[in-house]
């Protein structure tokens, strides 16, 4: 066993780091479920999942095993194989594109001894063409299970978003090679990288960028990626007034689960690939002067200050599994926050930080969007993507390669 | 064994069954399935000859675009299974024989090719290939666009036919 690790130490640490990012992303999936019904609760004046632990903490280890063990029925007359087949594929791919996202600069950790490695699974030089690659196939999963069921509504809800799917990744595509003109690159890190420095004091990511701001590139993708990820104000594929609930209304138990956590993935994944095409991914917006040196105190403090809500609101709780919870969970972060200030984890913390920072702004948008935007109708969709986006997103590549052009000489 | 030799074995299979499953089968959509597994098995050899853009490109254009438009299809003609025929006279006399043929040819030649003969080296970035895209072959290049194009304007041409 030792032979084989001292042999292969790639093999292990990439083996190693696949399963700790698996278990932290199932985590936060699952998470992500419970702070978008909360969220979208309190938006609509609600209270949300209250019941199941305080806060309705427990709530998706709940919902989780009521997935595992619901009846799971097969309706007659489906394509079996690819009936089965279709979950499995929305979630593979889902999950597989988090392997190329850099987490943080350089090569700060050693697993094993002796080889230093980087917040991220795989770097590869086309890492932007992957997951462009992933996302154009993530379509197949959709389109598949709502043909295989057999059934009116999933049929229609799958050839929706499959038009719509092919519609807007064009537009998405586009977008993006704006990015990839001021970077000279595909590969992530170098496009991180590329957006190092600050201009007066404004940081030069490449929405603000030097010689021109990626604004519009960043509204095309944007909403292109809403569209993506079928989400509101795009979910047309599962409208629950037209369509039931579109392509997995045949779906059951932990087949839908499989669904609904692809779809968490994507909508993951896709904000990782805003935060680090347009906003910096882990550059902090402070220059690293000794000025802003306090600002490395940041994730210790946040940690802190949330160390001291979690215990006073757990005192005052009015369950008595909250009183006993919620004080051991103010206990982990206080504990958190003084690890984070250590010196050498400290400077390590810093790319994580501001780049999940920047990433959960970007999920924040999506469930705000949720709460508070009505759904297009089908032709408003399509016009919107063709007619307002693709050639928007045309005249952000003409631009940006004009200015370069002249910025060069 | 290397490898790579395992890697290149296991893809060039996939890519093989792949193939004989988008024949035999009788369901529209389970070859149109059957021809996604070939594109990205070819895909993977592609990686493996440290061509990254074109591996990528096969599978943004080939399995995510193409292959969607005609999943797309087949789904929204709702195409139901195929009959199998028997072989025709002259498929079975003539067209077999043919087939058996071309088969021998292309072991042949590709076999004497093999070792010694290989291809230009192909430029491995993605700056290379590009700059080959438009100094070398620009002309192929932009004549390919051309036919896109026309082809594009065919489609609207008939789709607007009816009113």
């Amino acid at each position: 066993m030792s032979d084989f690790i001292a042999q292969h130490p790639v093999v292990v640490i990439s083996l190693i780091k696949v399963i700790v990012l698996m278990i932290l992303m199932m985590t936060a999936l699952a998470y992500l479920s419970w702070f978008e019904r909360k969220m979208v609760a309190h938006i609509q004046s609600r209270w949300g999942p209250y019941r199941v632990g305080p806060h309705g903490l427990l709530q998706p280890l709940a919902d989780g095993l009521k997935f595992l063990f619901k009846e799971d029925p097969t309706p007659g007359g489906v394509d079996r194989l690819t009936y089965f087949l279709a979950p499995f594929l929305a979630m593979s791919l889902a999950l597989s594109a988090i392997a190329v996202i850099p987490f943080g600069p350089g090569q700060p950790i050693e697993i094993l001894k002796g080889h230093p490695t980087g917040l991220q699974i795989a770097d590869v030089n086309i890492g932007l063409l992957f997951l462009f690659a992933i996302t154009s196939l993530g379509v197949y999963g959709v389109a598949l299970g709502g043909w295989s069921s057999n059934s009116k509504y999933p049929l229609l809800g799958g050839l929706r978003s499959s038009a719509q799917m092919i519609s807007y990744e064009l537009a998405m595509t586009m977008s993006v090679v704006g990015v990839v003109l001021l970077a000279g690159s595909f590969n992530l890190r170098e496009i991180i990288e590329k957006q190092h420095g600050h201009w007066f004091g404004i940081p030069q990511w490449n929405l603000l960028a030097q010689p021109l701001p990626q604004v519009i590139g960043f509204f095309c993708y944007f909403v292109a990626a809403i569209a993506e990820t079928n989400r509101v104000p795009f979910d047309l594929p599962e409208a629950e007034t037209e369509l039931v609930a579109g392509f997995h209304t045949e779906y059951a138990s932990f087949k839908f689960a499989m669904f609904f956590l692809a779809e968490y993935a994507n909508m993951i994944t896709v904000s990782c690939l805003a935060t680090l095409l347009f906003f910096g991914g882990w550059l902090s917006p402070f220059p690293a002067t000794a000025r802003f040196a306090w600002t490395l105190y940041l994730p210790a403090a946040l940690l802190a200050v949330g160390a001291v809500w979690l215990f006073v609101d757990g005192l005052r709780y009015t369950t008595r599994l909250g009183r006993i919870v919620m004080p051991i969970l103010a206990l982990a972060a206080a504990g958190l926050a003084v690890v984070c200030a250590l010196p050498g984890v400290m400077e390590i913390v810093q790319g994580p930080f501001w780049f999940l920072s920047k990433v959960f702004c970007f999920l924040f948008f999506y469930v705000w969007a949720r709460g508070t935007l009505p759904r297009f109708r089908y032709d408003q969709l399509m016009a919107f993507g063709w007619k307002l986006l693709l050639p928007l997103s045309l005249a952000n590549v003409v631009l940006t390669s004009a200015m370069l052009l002249v910025s060069r000489k | 064994m290397n490898a790579e030799l395992i890697v290149f074995v296991v893809l060039a299979g996939i890519a093989v069954l792949g193939a004989v499953s988008l024949i035999v089968q009788r369901h529209p959509i389970r070859s149109a399935l059957s021809l996604i597994v070939v594109m990205v098995a070819l895909a993977g050899l592609y990686l493996l000859q440290g061509a990254e853009l074109v591996a990528a490109i096969q599978i943004i254009v080939y399995a995510g675009a193409i292959m969607v438009l005609f999943v797309f299809v087949i789904m929204l003609l709702n195409a139901g299974e195929e009959e199998r025929t028997n072989l025709s006279r002259v498929a079975r006399y003539v067209g077999l024989p043919l087939a058996f043929f071309l088969m021998l040819q292309l072991a042949y030649w590709i076999g004497r090719g093999a070792p010694g003969h290989a291809a230009p080296a192909a430029p491995e970035t993605t700056k290379g290939l590009s700059q080959m895209l438009f100094t070398t072959f620009v002309l192929p290049f932009e004549l390919t666009s051309i036919l896109i194009l026309v082809a594009i304007l065919g489609a609207v041409v008939l789709a607007k036919r009816e009113s």
